[in-house]
């Protein structure tokens, strides 16, 4: 499998395997050499401004975490789990109501631990943004977490408790 | 209800997308705790799970909004300039509160800070610092 196809599969798997993304229809249109572009359709449940119609900042939000995760694993060699550590987001101007909202993120930079992505959206040019983004990932984030880690009484629940955190 | 609680119910009853996520709050006093109960479709991370980081990010842009309606009247929602949102600690599969706090409500900008924490409020999960457009209404 070339590195091409396993990113479109780890694509496919963020948008369908994570709830949010597949309650929003988030899809990935492009995707490879550490950029990602992927779209969110227009609905009315993800407005935020009744009176104008205009989609809510806080999709945008996710929008734009959500593509520069997937340009981080499309500038990785091999697979490990990342986790946003912070992100900025700059609004332009209102998203204009009725049209479909992309973004694209283009991971510049990988260290060791920490990927830094810039990302814009845009509906009708990307020259005419509606949002621009800039985050930095921690990469293998989940080290020694297993799944399921999260189920499990959190460290202060655990010493209110009186329990050990092993 | 007073005034303010109406403006309260009113902003995150009108918001669609509030409603999807299914942000709620309490008003005690000018203090107000918004509330997003734990539900599959906000999780971003199935394996742990978490909760998703553009979740959190829009809730607590959310509260924010919804402090300011509460703060003054105003003619129109609040336009977002810009977030800057820190993950702290993954969210967990359990109920996150957020507070907003005003840092400034000046005639055209709001300056706003935000917490989002789950079992413990010392130990938040999220944080959030944005500006907003404003258009207090005059009386």
């Amino acid at each position: 499998m070339s590195d091409h196809e396993q990113t479109k599969l780890i694509a496919t798997a963020m948008n369908e395997g994570s709830p949010q993304a597949k309650a929003l229809g988030f899809t990935t249109l492009e995707i490879g050499d550490a950029v990602a572009l992927l779209k969110v359709p227009y609905r009315p449940e993800i407005i935020g401004d009744p009176e104008t119609g205009v989609i809510a900042g806080g999709v945008v939000t996710t929008l734009l975490d959500h593509a520069s995760g997937q340009a981080v694993h499309a500038a990785m060699e091999t697979w490990t789990s990342i986790a946003t550590l912070d992100l900025r987001i700059d609004y332009m101007r209102a998203a204009e109501p009725g049209l479909d909202v992309m973004a694209r993120a283009h991971c510049y930079k990988l260290t060791r631990s920490v990927a830094f992505v810039r990302a814009v959206a845009y509906d009708r040019d990307p020259e005419d943004p509606i949002a621009t983004g800039q985050a930095t990932f921690m990469l293998d984030s989940s080290a020694g977490k297993k799944a399921g880690a999260n189920l499990k009484p959190s460290r202060q629940q655990r010493s209110k408790t009186g329990g050990v955190d092993q | 209800m007073n005034d303010a609680d109406t403006r309260l119910v009113s902003v995150l009853d009108s918001i669609p997308y509030a409603r999807f996520l299914g942000i709620k709050a309490e008003l005690a006093g000018d203090e107000m705790t918004a509330v997003l109960p734990f539900a599959q479709h906000i999780v971003g991370n199935p394996m742990l799970p978490a909760i998703h980081g553009g979740v959190l990010g829009a809730f607590m842009e959310m509260t924010a909004l919804a402090q300011l309606s509460v703060a003054a009247p105003m003619k129109r929602q609040p336009r977002t300039i810009d977030v800057s949102i820190e993950y702290l600690r993954s969210g967990r599969p359990q109920t996150t509160y957020a507070r907003a706090s005003i840092k400034k409500l000046g005639r055209r900008i709001a300056n706003v800070h935000v917490e989002a924490w789950q079992e413990t409020r010392s130990a938040p999960i999220a944080t959030l610092r944005g500006l907003f457009l404003v258009a207090p209404s005059e009386d």
